[in-house]
């Protein structure tokens, strides 16, 4: 793959975490590092993994493969192979490649002498998988409470854990990821639409700077947050989501097991009117 | 030494504020131990969390003295007027209204139902009621197996030493006019809705005769509404209020009984729900047969606003345990609970020989006692 023009220069060496310049090299487009081969290891295992553990299973529909996690009875130790055993290797691939992942984001951070904004966040996302098969698992005392990976499989095992609260939309940390994700949806259509009108003026018009994009929001609501402001507030919606997500289904069953509604009724319980 | 000074009291009022809120948001989390349970194949998601003792078996009362062996002469050969239990022996009816008096007035005693003068008497209208109520156990316990099982039930499941079981209900008053306030008989956060926004009042649609009980099951077998299904959205929040009626009273949540994947599906139904199925006709049944018949001989403080007696739901024996006192089978001690009720006694007779005096015939086209 051609190397464009600009590229030779930000291909520093160094910067490595682990391996100095053994894998300090690049493929294509793509650095490698110590990290990358992890990656790639442990994903192509995890990958080959699913595909072997679904040929043991009834079907090769696309839609219905299912690799579930093991029996309650095995708490919180192995189980054999094809009793959820392979759940649990293919989980430990997922979140060793995930982590990796990052790692190789941060050295080409540092490589670049940019900040770790972009590793910090999707650990944000590793660790909202995390909460769903280590750390809420673990809280409960077996494997057994993952989700199990499969298409339709994943989603029967949302509603019903969903159900196990009675309406899991009162959950309040729910309610909060919710929003979070409707916000950060809203913010990134208000953004691009607003990047999109400046770059895209009537014919024969220049190109609008920032100064336009910002009277824009103050004409609208009186206040623009400029152009890092809406950055930052991008990443704040949307590590909170990601994190409020992982909230909600720590705390169903480790620390609340009846219907959330019922959760409510501190409120109602309050001095002040009760 | 001044600049750390003052960061620790610019800190100090944050610090307290983070332990606030954080106290606060524990004090909504329950910390007790957890059990949990299995229940369907794994990665379904079929589980029940529990808290580790909200599964303990009550203290029930003991009896009152050992069991009389059987035989001896029937308390309807040694006592006057006895309607419901003429057939039991002597000893174990006196042993049987010893432990009922225990169970349901401990503290007013015998003349709870009885004058004490002349126990024969029916002149309160309590032991009426009384008659009704051990007929209903008996039916219960021997037309209701198939929900009640081996556990059976006794006065105590619903009583508990209280006159009227604590959890009861009535008909709600005439609805509300104008919409100033009106809630519609929704959104006021109640036990019967586990403190949900549904309707309030959907244990007395199902519950009574008012709809059949398969209409309880709302969801569409085809896309689009045929003449044979016109069933609306306006149903499914009945029908879920309900369910959440029936989790709160058993302590349970939805997939205790239901597969989520299709809640009306059986064959991905757990056995549970194969008792709950018994269970609402049942109540439909007990409400029908042995306390809606009494709505005449009731005083009105023993009526809801609509002028009907206190109805049985399925939190009335459950009371937070998907096994009433879980399942403690106190029946065992009581014989004569566990037979047939006896024919010759009808309740909705009774009411009308209590109000017309007993030459009055039975005009009312009610339920047979004994189904």
């Amino acid at each position: 793959m051609a190397l464009l023009s600009y590229e030779r220069k930000y291909r520093v060496r160094g910067g490595t975490l682990i391996g100095g310049d053994l894998f300090d090299f690049w493929v294509g487009p793509f650095y490698v590092g110590f990290f990358g081969v992890v990656t790639a290891i442990f994903a192509t295992l995890g990958t080959l993994l699913i595909f072997y553990a679904a040929s043991q299973g009834p079907t090769w529909n696309p839609w219905l493969i299912s690799i579930a996690p093991p029996d309650l009875s095995h708490g919180l130790g192995f189980a054999p192979l094809k009793e959820g055993g392979f759940w649990q290797v293919i989980t430990v691939c997922a979140i060793i490649s995930f982590t990796a992942w990052a790692l190789r984001e941060v050295e080409i951070c540092r490589k670049l002498g940019m900040g770790y904004h972009v590793p910090v966040a999707f650990g944000v996302a590793i660790f909202a998988y995390v909460s769903l098969v280590v750390i809420r698992p673990v809280l409960l005392g077996g494997w057994h409470f993952g989700f199990p990976y499969g298409i339709f499989s994943h989603l029967d095992w949302v509603s019903n854990t969903g159900y196990q609260y009675l309406h899991f939309h009162y959950n309040p940390a729910h309610m909060l990821a919710v929003s979070f994700f409707f916000t950060t949806a809203l913010a990134l259509a208000l953004h691009g639409s607003l990047v999109l009108s400046a770059v895209n003026p009537a014919p024969g018009e220049d190109v609008k700077s920032p100064e336009y994009e910002d009277t824009f929001f103050r004409d609208l609501i009186g206040y623009s947050i400029g152009t890092l402001g809406i950055h930052r507030l991008g990443l704040l919606l949307a590590l909170n989501a990601g994190f409020w997500s992982a909230v909600c289904i720590i705390i169903s069953g480790p620390l609340w097991t009846k219907g959330w509604p019922e959760w409510w009724t501190w409120w109602l319980n309050l001095p002040i009117w009760s | 030494m001044t600049l750390h000074g003052n960061l620790t009291r610019r800190r100090l009022p944050l610090a307290a504020l983070a332990v606030l809120a954080g106290s606060a948001t524990l004090a909504g989390c329950e910390v007790a131990p957890k059990v949990s349970q299995q229940n369907g194949y794994r990665g379904t998601g079929m589980d029940q969390i529990y808290i580790s003792d909200s599964e303990i078996r009550d203290e029930v009362p003991a009896p009152p003295y050992e069991l009389p062996p059987p035989g001896g002469q029937s308390a309807g050969e040694v006592y006057e007027n006895v309607q419901v239990l003429s057939n039991v022996s002597v000893d174990e009816f006196n042993y049987l209204m010893a432990a009922i008096t225990e169970w349901v007035a401990p503290e007013e005693g015998c003349a709870y139902c009885h004058n004490p003068a002349n126990m024969a008497s029916d002149e309160i209208y309590t032991k009426t009621v009384a008659r009704s109520m051990i007929q209903m156990t008996q039916s219960a316990n021997n037309n209701w197996s198939d929900h009640v099982g081996a556990t059976g039930v006794t006065c105590w499941t619903c009583h508990r030493g209280n006159n009227i079981p604590e959890a009861v209900w009535t008909l709600p008053g005439e609805p509300q006019r104008g919409i100033v306030g009106n809630r519609n008989g929704q959104n006021e956060p109640v036990s019967n809705t586990a403190y949900s926004s549904l309707p309030q009042y959907a244990v007395a649609r199902y519950l009574l005769g008012e709809v059949e009980p398969e209409d309880i099951r709302v969801v569409s077998t085809t896309m689009h509404p045929t003449p044979a299904n016109t069933i609306t959205t306006m149903e499914t929040e009945s029908s879920y209020a309900l369910m959440m009626h029936m989790s709160d009273s058993l302590g349970v949540n939805c997939t205790y009984c239901h597969n989520s994947q299709s809640f009306s599906a059986w064959n991905i139904s757990t056995p549970p729900r194969a008792t709950a199925w018994h269970g609402i006709r049942m109540v439909r049944n007990l409400n029908g047969s042995y306390i809606t018949p009494l709505q005449s001989i009731f005083p009105d403080n023993r009526l809801g606003p609509m002028g009907d007696p206190y109805k049985v739901n399925c939190t009335t024996c459950h009371q937070g345990q998907n096994k009433p006192m879980g399942g403690v089978q106190m029946v065992a001690d009581y014989p004569a609970l566990q037979s047939p009720p006896q024919s010759g006694w009808r309740p909705s007779q009774a009411a009308m020989d209590m109000i017309m005096g007993p030459a009055a015939d039975d005009t009312q086209n009610g339920v047979e006692a004994t189904d």
